[in-house]
């Protein structure tokens, strides 16, 4: 809902918006540029003295006014001939022309009526309105984004167009939506929508008939300073009975022009006195500062409206096409989808087929979505979800287990769940897991066991298709044949070995990065957009099945590495390992965002062991700002699998790396990385004390051990792994 | 073009049973070459004592504006009932406004002065631009304006 609602005012006002963000941005500068060029106020100046000096330069004077910025213009007439300019408070002399540039009230028109009138009016004002929808609706998914409004400014992660999107947003959110608040004020103000209460007090009957006296010696205009001043309209020329009117910001009042007394005076109504605020608000007139900080916030509305439209274009595409797919509420069978990169959603979409063959209406929705009381005619419902990292939701569950603990039970809906995941990482599955125990403790009726899929196995999905259509009375025996990414053809450039004497044979194979179009470059797809950290996907000759190898480089090095390290009997490994120079494999990229250097300049702790120090190289061989980086690598023998030994040296002498601290299994002291963790105990906690993050890479062995040496050199410092990543502080990629 | 007695007999100084007695005048605005947004008028009369008769015309149709129209909003007391019905479109720089109007033969040669008031936004206001007594022999003689109008005409 949240989201349909910041979807759609986005997608169908984006020209509107943007329409009007550029030209208010470029309107916000004129407010600095007027206060920059005005002459400088004079401290403590009364408007009688002001009157008098331009009185003195212009004896025709009509009318002088002062604009919140301090411009003070003054109007009058020689014969009928009339003049205008800006004056100096000093000498009352003219400094520039009065006149309101062309370019500005150009803009200015178009900002307000897109040069169309009260028709155009109508539309800008619409264009607001879908910006404030926006804004309000944005601030809520970011909330619901940071897990709360108290962790508005918390790491944000996630793909880059996500993470721009919201890390823009949430700093440009306040102004953008006061910006809109204050248009529709002004427009329903401009179209009489609001009550009019400006001073405007009865012209006095009774006046002295006297003229001729200074408006230095007037006290109602010596007793107010010419900073309060709006506007001072002179009496005409011999007419003994007319006045001085004075606005100030207090309010407007009549003084007699023979004897400088104030004769009549009346304050402007609330509305008035909200309304000049709002126009402050609005435009920085006479707050410039203000006004550059809401020009630099529409500045990010074709940023927003860019990376908006590339989410909403690539979830589209993420979406399963079913055809002849009926609504939540209409639907027989509620199939809900947890999954991160798109490989669930197709067992789920070969599912939904095989259901509507027989006659079924099926929905078929993001777990996320999970909303019981809409499915007003369920039968069942049916949930797949993938895994993410040790047991988190992925993408299109997030969310979903709260709700699920939330929502009530429905009778007489059975709910199945199967779970999709990897055996050889311990938190197989437990996603899955998770919210079958919250279903069964919400009281859900739940007749089969919770299924586990290991590695997208075909054949065990057809049984549980089997096992699930018994149940429901229907003959299922779905055969899903899960399709890899589309994969390039990756070229071998140079290989580096290692490890051989070490019975661990290791290559650093570097590859071209293939050509990719524009569009690629732009959505970040394919081999457009990568960095070191994301994964490459390879299919081995003979598999389905692709094997995913951490980055050693970004997009920005010119090439594509990666570390493999033989593993006996091992398809993948040992196709890569044999491959030469000029030869040929298929990859294909998966961005891994749960894994990447934040952009703060907090010094980074990266520990690796092995071929996980790949990424870690990578980072930093990236570090070009010479942000603080220390590592910890394990190998087995300095001459052997010393990994980038000669790189780590020369990215040290440059600056790119920080600290080097090493650890060798098969000589020396003959230990481990989280031995040395536990000898530089010290120095680690001095780097988290000035607020460090920390990032494993290896083995699951590995990484436990180093987490087992963390746990305790933290325990001084109050902190925990766990903690840490909780803040987004301690990050893994484990193999 | 609108028949203004209706608006012209709300003021009591002209409610007379002679309304009948109405001949169709022809109104010319010229707009000088100001260069600014389009111009706000407020076409009125007073009577020989300078009091406030009746609005013949207003060009502008937002009323929170009416105040820049200084003498007109003291006069008439800001008094938006004033222009009901007789409310047209603000009037560009440089360009023409000509309208009909039936006014009462009362009206002229009897002391009575036709006043208008312009402004623009962002640009100074001003009250009585013309001011140019309603008299059969004045009609067809062109007036000069002082800012925003660069003359204005009535033709019997």
């Amino acid at each position: 809902m949240l989201r349909q609602l910041h979807r759609w005012p986005g997608l169908l006002a984006a020209a509107l918006i943007l329409a009007l963000a550029l030209s208010g941005a470029a309107l916000s500068m004129f407010p600095a540029m007027e206060r920059l060029s005005s002459p400088a106020a004079v401290q403590g100046q009364s408007i009688g003295d002001l009157a008098a000096k331009v009185l003195a330069s212009h004896p025709g004077v009509e009318q002088i006014r002062r604009s919140p910025s301090g411009k003070i213009t003054a109007y009058w007439f020689v014969g009928d001939v009339a003049g205008a300019a800006v004056v100096d408070p000093v000498t009352g002399m003219d400094v520039g022309s009065a006149d309101q540039g062309a370019v500005q009230r150009w803009l200015t028109d178009f900002h307000r009526s897109l040069l169309l009138g009260d028709s155009g009016r109508y539309a800008t004002a619409l264009g607001a309105f879908a910006l404030l929808i926006l804004s309000l609706s944005g601030a809520m998914l970011v909330a619901r984004r940071q897990g709360g409004w108290g962790r508005w400014f918390a790491a944000i992660k996630g793909p880059w167009a996500g993470r721009w999107h919201a890390e823009l947003a949430r700093v440009a959110v306040v102004g953008l939506g006061l910006s809109a608040l204050t248009a529709l004020w002004m427009t329903a103000a401009t179209f009489d929508l609001l009550p009019v209460d400006e001073a405007n007090p009865a012209m006095p009957s009774d006046v002295s008939g006297q003229t001729g006296m200074s408006p230095a010696e007037m006290a109602a205009l010596q007793d107010t300073p010419v900073a309060d001043l709006r506007d001072l309209t002179f009496p005409y020329a011999g007419d003994a009975t007319d006045v001085f009117t004075l606005t100030t910001g207090a309010g407007t009042g009549f003084v007699d022009q023979g004897t400088g007394k104030l004769l009549a005076w009346q304050a402007p109504g609330p509305w008035t006195v909200v309304g000049e605020w709002i126009y402050l608000l609005h435009t920085g007139d006479g707050a410039a500062l203000w006004g550059l900080i809401l020009g630099l916030a529409a500045l990010t509305v074709p940023v927003l409206s860019l990376t908006g439209g590339l989410i909403w274009w690539r979830n589209r595409q993420h979406r399963p096409h079913l055809r002849g797919m009926v609504a939540a509420s209409a639907a027989e069978t509620v199939i809900l989808v947890g999954s991160e990169g798109g490989s669930t959603w197709g067992f789920a979409t070969s599912f939904a087929r095989a259901v509507q063959d027989h006659g079924q209406t099926v929905h078929l929705g993001a777990l996320s979505t999970f909303l019981p009381q809409s499915y007003k005619n369920a039968k069942r419902i049916v949930v797949l979800t993938s895994t993410w990292g040790d047991g988190d939701a992925p993408t299109s569950a997030k969310g979903a287990l709260d709700r699920v603990k939330k929502a009530a039970p429905m009778a007489g809906v059975p709910v199945s769940v199967l779970g999709f995941g990897d055996r050889s990482f311990p938190g197989f599955c437990a996603h899955a897991e998770a919210l079958e125990d919250a279903f069964r403790s919400a009281g859900w009726d739940m007749p089969m066991p919770l299924e586990r899929i290991d590695r997208q196995s075909p054949q065990s999905f057809a049984r549980w298709s089997r096992a699930f259509g018994d149940m429901i009375g229907l003959p299922l025996n779905i055969t899903h044949q899960p399709m890899p990414p589309k994969s390039t053809a990756l070229r071998l450039v140079s290989r580096k070995d290692y490890g051989e004497s070490v019975q661990a044979p290791t290559a650093i194979l570097r590859f071209a990065v293939p050509k990719a179009g524009l569009w690629h470059r732009l959505t970040g797809r394919g081999f457009g957009r990568f960095q070191a950290g994301d994964l490459i996907g390879i299919v081995p000759d003979g598999s389905v099945i692709a094997r995913l190898y951490s980055l050693a480089s970004s997009r920005a090095d010119g090439f594509i590495e990666i570390v493999v390290r033989k593993h006996t009997g091992g398809l993948c490994s040992g196709q890569l390992l044999a491959l030469q120079p000029g030869q040929l494999v298929q990859g294909f990229l998966q961005p891994n965002p749960g894994f990447r250097p934040d952009r703060s300049r907090v010094p980074l702790i990266l520990i690796g062991a092995g071929t996980g120090i790949g990424p870690l190289a990578g980072f930093c061989r990236s570090n070009r700002g010479h942000r603080p980086m220390h590592l910890w690598f394990g190998a087995r023998h300095p001459t052997s699998d010393y990994l980038y030994a000669e790189d780590l040296a020369e990215w040290q002498n440059d600056g790119r790396l920080t600290g080097l601290h090493t650890a060798f299994s098969r000589v020396g002291l003959q230990n481990y990385v989280q031995d040395v963790l536990r000898d530089d105990a010290e120095v680690i906690r001095r780097l988290m004390a000035d607020g460090a993050r920390v990032m494993v890479c290896g083995g699951r062995e590995m990484a436990q051990g180093v987490r087992d040496a963390m746990t305790e050199i933290l325990y001084p410092l109050g902190l925990s792994p766990a903690m840490l990543k909780e803040g987004g502080r301690y990050a893994e990629d484990v193999y | 073009m609108k028949s203004l007695i209706a608006a012209l007999a709300l003021s009591t100084a002209l409610i007379t049973p002679g309304l009948a007695m109405a001949r169709p005048v022809t109104l010319t605005v010229n707009m000088a070459d100001y260069g600014g947004r389009p111009a706000y008028l407020a076409i009125y009369v007073t009577d020989s004592s300078g009091a406030y008769a009746g609005s013949l015309w207003m060009a502008g149709g937002k009323t929170r504006y009416y105040r820049h129209l200084s003498d007109w909003s003291q006069l008439s007391g800001g008094d938006v009932a004033q222009v009901d019905g007789i409310t047209g479109a603000s009037v560009g720089s440089g360009r023409t406004m000509e309208m009909s109007v039936d006014l009462t033969d009362a009206l002229f040669d009897a002391g009575y002065t036709l006043h208008i008031d312009a402004a623009a936004e962002d640009m100074r206001d001003s009250p009585n631009e013309i001011a140019v007594p309603l008299t059969a022999a004045g009609g067809g003689q062109a007036v000069s304006g002082r800012r925003y109008i660069a003359d204005f005409t009535y033709r019997l």
